[in-house]
């Protein structure tokens, strides 16, 4: 068995999708915050393969698998509707982003 | 004592690596060390038997996702830095509340209790082979939910294109 203790995993998964979180609060540039949202999947299939190891269970693997398609799937219509947005109001930022404030 | 140095050097390069993700002023240099921080997390995921979750977490987050990455930051000129008014100026908040949210994880994990132990230990998936095991239970069990993620990677695939290319005037 592996020597390393799950809660070990666990944490360091904490930790990942906690500092995507924090980045995600932190930038304000629209491309730094889906990169932050991507680090926050990370942690997350961490836990999903610690535990899938620690409970000998093959489950959590493929749900990393799909974990993975939809982040890819995001990634792409997200960055597309970034390009379409910056055709209208051509700056990254969010804080100018404001045209639905009225 | 080897495993949890292991272990040590790939939670420290992570943590490090992700700290430097999100807080690099140029968007390629944070792109630059993210690839590397992909390539520490499939490292990580080796070392949890998961050969064919590593190979995908290389080919398709390392490789596939930052080069959209890459084309976008290329495609839009993002090098000005911003200058009016923010929306939410003190960034210690923020901070705060992400620091509460990683105490609450930390405490919700101390009274973590793990299920009883599946049917694929080690020695079977050996003497299997990981990559057959995994497809096994993919496409026996989840055959269903394999195919609406065809739908899932379909759709994105047209959307994309739609609102992505240049409308003429009509």
């Amino acid at each position: 068995m592996n020597p390393v203790p799950l809660t070990w995993y666990l944490m360091l998964s904490a930790v990942v999708f906690i500092i995507g979180v924090f980045g995600f609060l932190i930038r304000r540039n629209i491309i730094m915050m889906f990169m932050s949202i991507e680090l926050m999947l990370n942690g997350v299939n961490i836990s999903l393969l610690a535990l899938s190891h620690y409970m000998q269970d093959m489950r959590g693997q493929v749900l990393v698998f799909f974990v993975i398609a939809c982040a890819g799937a995001g990634v792409a219509v997200g960055l597309a509707l970034m390009i379409a947005a910056f055709r209208n109001k051509p700056t990254p930022h969010m804080d100018e982003m404001d045209i639905l404030k009225g | 004592m080897l495993p949890k140095l292991f272990f040590g050097y790939f939670a420290a390069m992570i943590t490090i690596l992700s700290l430097l993700v999100v807080t690099r002023k140029n968007l390629v240099h944070g792109i630059m060390w993210m690839l590397l921080l992909f390539v520490h997390i499939g490292g990580l995921y080796l070392f949890l038997n998961a050969e064919f979750v590593a190979a995908i977490q290389i080919i398709v987050y390392a490789g596939a996702i930052l080069v959209l990455f890459l084309f976008v930051v290329l495609l839009l000129n993002v090098k000005e830095e911003f200058k009016g008014r923010r929306f939410i100026s003190s960034w210690q908040g923020r901070g705060f509340a992400a620091a509460a949210l990683l105490l609450g994880i930390m405490l919700a994990l101390q009274y973590a209790v793990i299920a009883p132990q599946g049917k694929y230990s080690i020695e079977y998936i050996q003497s299997e082979t990981h990559t057959k095991v995994l497809g096994t239970v993919l496409f026996n069990e989840y055959v269903f939910p394999f195919m609406i993620l065809a739908l899932v990677l379909f759709v994105p695939m047209i959307a994309a294109v739609v609102l992505a290319v240049k409308r003429r005037k009509a």
